[in-house]
């Protein structure tokens, strides 16, 4: 679903993805870990077409499509989301509107007709109970005043309602109390599918007690060192990420 | 993204799509002004005696003053007698109904979305609709007569309710008020008025849409709205403007008057021809808009979206003089290409216990300079005021200017006033969390811009504020590749 080859980008004079390779399969989920400044985020921003990176090699295929040639909306509607590490705050948009704008701006590109409000109301409230999330957020602005672990479920309610078939979770464990994570994770476990993909890109292995992975990657300077199966992000945890980089230096 | 240069072109390309000129035959005076011109204004409009007089007095103070320069503003300098001061569509006895109305005007409002007679009989609402000088249509005046209210142009209630403008002209707005107030009063040929009488809440909207049509025609419009005791009148102004290269000078007072616990609400959306992208053109709009709370318990309420013009000067203000009597303002200003917006509002609390709201929303792109001026002053009579102040600006791009002036008198201990202000770029963040969730980089901008400026939009009647988002749309189209 997801092809990955010898990715390079930087920002501004800053290189930091170094030939980056990897292969995402339709219902696997990969855990990209890695220490901070390690390029994570970038690999994450890369994907959904954020400005201000600049890919200076390789190529990103998706679904046989040239990822890196279309514009973020066009991603969007064509199946791929991120889940955003730090959600913004869009004051005076109604949360309910632009989920409402951004369901209809993926469904018409796979032949979907557009949900009017009713329709749209009761798939977003059967959405939300799986978010546990109370229905006055429809009616906040987007993402205003919600705490961080708010803007989480949020985030993962937006998943829910767009059904994209690449996922990029975006650190988002981070900031959550244990509870806001279990709520969380398994909106993204009840997510899973044959025909999804997720990427969860995450500092700690604590995210991964809950969605279980199938392919845990260790990122580094740029490149993937390692990779392997769950176990290996329980050792990353007991061990840290130095043997790994050691390792990859000595082969 | 939206905020890159090139995109910004892309915007700036965006031309004016209300413009064009209709040809019909003016009944125009030659340019110049001078007491003859003021003479001959006011015998065209029948007046009586004591508006020729006041016009007069106007006329010889204007010629004392000095345009202001205290704006933040470049003005071209106007040459005030290359305008000429009348023009009126010809006409053989004037029309009696919409079907006596040249077609061709008709034809003009509806390619401005403004099919008058079905658009006022759908919507319940009565139009004073002035084209160039002279009001063309009057709808609605059977059942506003049925209430008592008096909704007419500004010539006719001269000649058939002398008493009502005898009293109430020049009393919010005096005709030493500045200088470009001064000139209106000298010379303006023509607007609408409003008497509500005491106790009755007006049983529709009012509504007047304004086109400056002629070439080189000043246009200056003269409204005046009473409200008696306890009466209640909601008041819609709307503008669009042809297509043209010389600048056009518009210079209209409107004056508010609300009695004890009457209420006026007033609201603009003004959309007149801003120049094109290099600045040439465009209408100068020197605005005096002012209300007087002048019972206990009134409420004035004025409602702005200004899109148009190259150049607005333009402060609705509120005098409260009644006891506990309230003063709102929310505005919604956009200067885009070279446009130059410097407005704002006057809070004046003279009453115990006056409120008042201010609530600003600037918007500025390519290179338009937008400017918040605002003055709220307290006087020692006005034990416990208050008022709240909210003042935010949105830039897009790097090449526009948003500037923000707030001024304070507070001559009572009791005051309590409080100020918030922001400024903020559209942020890029914004729209690529739009974007990533498959909203077209277009659609994204106009939500933030809409959310921007709900807290005036919701103000606003509800088909006005349709109307103004798709005016900030239409706007801002092209604003982003």
């Amino acid at each position: 679903m997801l092809s990955i080859r010898d990715l390079h980008a930087r920002i501004g004079e800053r290189k930091i993805l170094k030939g980056l390779n990897l292969e995402v399969g339709a219902g696997e989920v990969h855990a990209i870990m890695g220490p901070n400044g390690s390029g994570k985020s970038t690999l994450a921003s890369v994907l959904a077409g954020r400005e201000g990176y600049e890919v200076t090699n390789g190529r990103v295929e998706y679904l046989g499509q040239d990822l890196l040639a279309m514009e973020p909306e066009e991603r969007a509607r064509a199946g791929v989301f991120l889940a955003f590490q730090y959600p913004v705050e869009i004051p005076g948009v109604n949360n309910a509107y632009l989920l409402k704008a951004a369901l209809n701006a993926v469904r018409r590109p796979r032949g979907l007709p557009e949900l009017d409000a009713f329709e749209f109301l009761a798939l977003v409230r059967e959405k939300m109970k799986l978010m546990q999330m109370d229905e006055s957020f429809l009616n906040r602005g987007v993402n205003e005043g919600f705490s961080g672990g708010e803007k989480k479920r949020n985030e993962i309610l937006q998943m829910a309602l767009l059904e994209p078939r690449l996922a990029v979770l975006d650190e988002t464990d981070s900031g959550l109390d244990i509870d806001a994570l279990r709520v969380v994770a398994a909106g993204v476990t009840s997510l899973r599918a044959p025909d999804r993909a997720i990427v969860l890109v995450t500092h700690y292995q604590r995210l991964l007690d809950y969605i279980e992975p199938d392919f845990v990657h260790v990122l580094s300077d740029g490149q993937i060192l390692k990779s392997g199966d769950r176990t290996l992000a329980l050792e990353l945890e007991k061990r840290g990420y130095d043997w790994v980089r050691q390792e990859a230096k000595v082969a | 993204m939206s905020t890159t240069p090139t995109d910004l072109d892309a915007l700036v390309a965006q031309k004016y799509r209300h413009g064009f000129v209709t040809d019909i035959e003016s009944d125009t005076l030659p340019p110049g002004l001078d007491e003859d011109v003021i003479r001959l204004v006011s015998r065209k409009k029948g007046e009586p005696e004591f508006m020729l007089d006041w016009r007069l007095k106007a006329f010889r103070h204007w010629l004392t003053m000095r345009e202001p320069d205290w704006a933040h503003l470049r003005i071209a300098p106007i040459d005030y007698q290359s305008i000429s001061y009348y023009s009126a569509p010809k006409k053989k006895d004037g029309p009696k109904s919409l079907e006596e109305v040249d077609p061709k005007l008709l034809a003009t409002y509806e390619k401005l979305g403004v099919p008058l007679h079905e658009r006022a009989r759908l919507a319940g609402v009565a139009v004073d609709a002035v084209f160039d000088s002279v009001s063309v249509a009057t709808t609605f005046k059977d059942r506003l007569a049925k209430a008592g209210v008096i909704f007419c142009p500004f010539s006719d209630a001269a000649r058939d309710h002398p008493e009502l403008i005898e009293r109430y002209l020049g009393s919010v707005v005096p005709h030493t008020d500045n200088y470009f107030a001064a000139l209106n009063s000298a010379v303006f040929t023509d607007g609408s008025f409003v008497f509500v009488p005491k106790g009755v809440r007006c049983p529709m909207e009012l509504s007047t849409y304004f086109r400056i049509n002629a070439a080189n025609t000043g246009q200056f419009e003269r409204t005046l709205v009473v409200a008696e005791e306890g009466s209640h009148v909601s008041y819609l102004e709307g503008c669009t403007a042809p297509m043209r290269d010389e600048n056009q000078l518009h210079a209209a007072v409107v004056e508010l008057v609300a009695q004890a616990d009457a209420q006026i609400k007033y609201s603009t959306v003004q959309n007149w021809y801003p120049g094109d992208e290099n600045g040439v053109g465009g209408i100068y709009n020197f605005v005096t808009k002012r209300g007087e709370c002048r019972g206990a318990n009134s409420r004035i309420s004025w409602t702005q979206v200004e899109t148009g013009s190259a150049i607005t000067w333009k402060y609705p203000s509120c005098i409260l003089t009644g006891e506990n009597s309230v003063g709102e303002f929310y505005s919604v200003a956009l200067a885009n290409h070279c446009q130059q917006a410097d407005t704002g509002t006057k809070m004046i609390h003279i009453g115990r216990n006056t409120r008042s709201t201010i609530v600003s929303k600037g918007i500025s792109a390519g290179r338009g300079q937008n400017t918040y001026r605002g003055l709220v002053k307290i006087l020692p009579s006005a034990e416990g005021a208050r008022n709240y102040t909210q003042c935010d600006s949105l830039l897009m791009g790097d090449r526009c200017g948003a500037h923000t002036f707030p001024y304070m008198e507070i001559k009572n201990p009791t005051a309590v006033v409080e100020h918030e202000a922001t400024t903020s770029k559209i942020a890029d963040d914004q729209l690529f969390y739009c974007r990533s969730r498959g909203i077209s980089e277009e659609d994204a901008v106009n939500m933030i811009v809409n959310g921007f400026c709900k807290a005036v939009f919701k103000e606003l009647p509800m088909e006005f504020a349709v109307e103004a988002q798709n005016l900030l749309a239409v706007s801002l189209e092209g604003a982003v590749g």
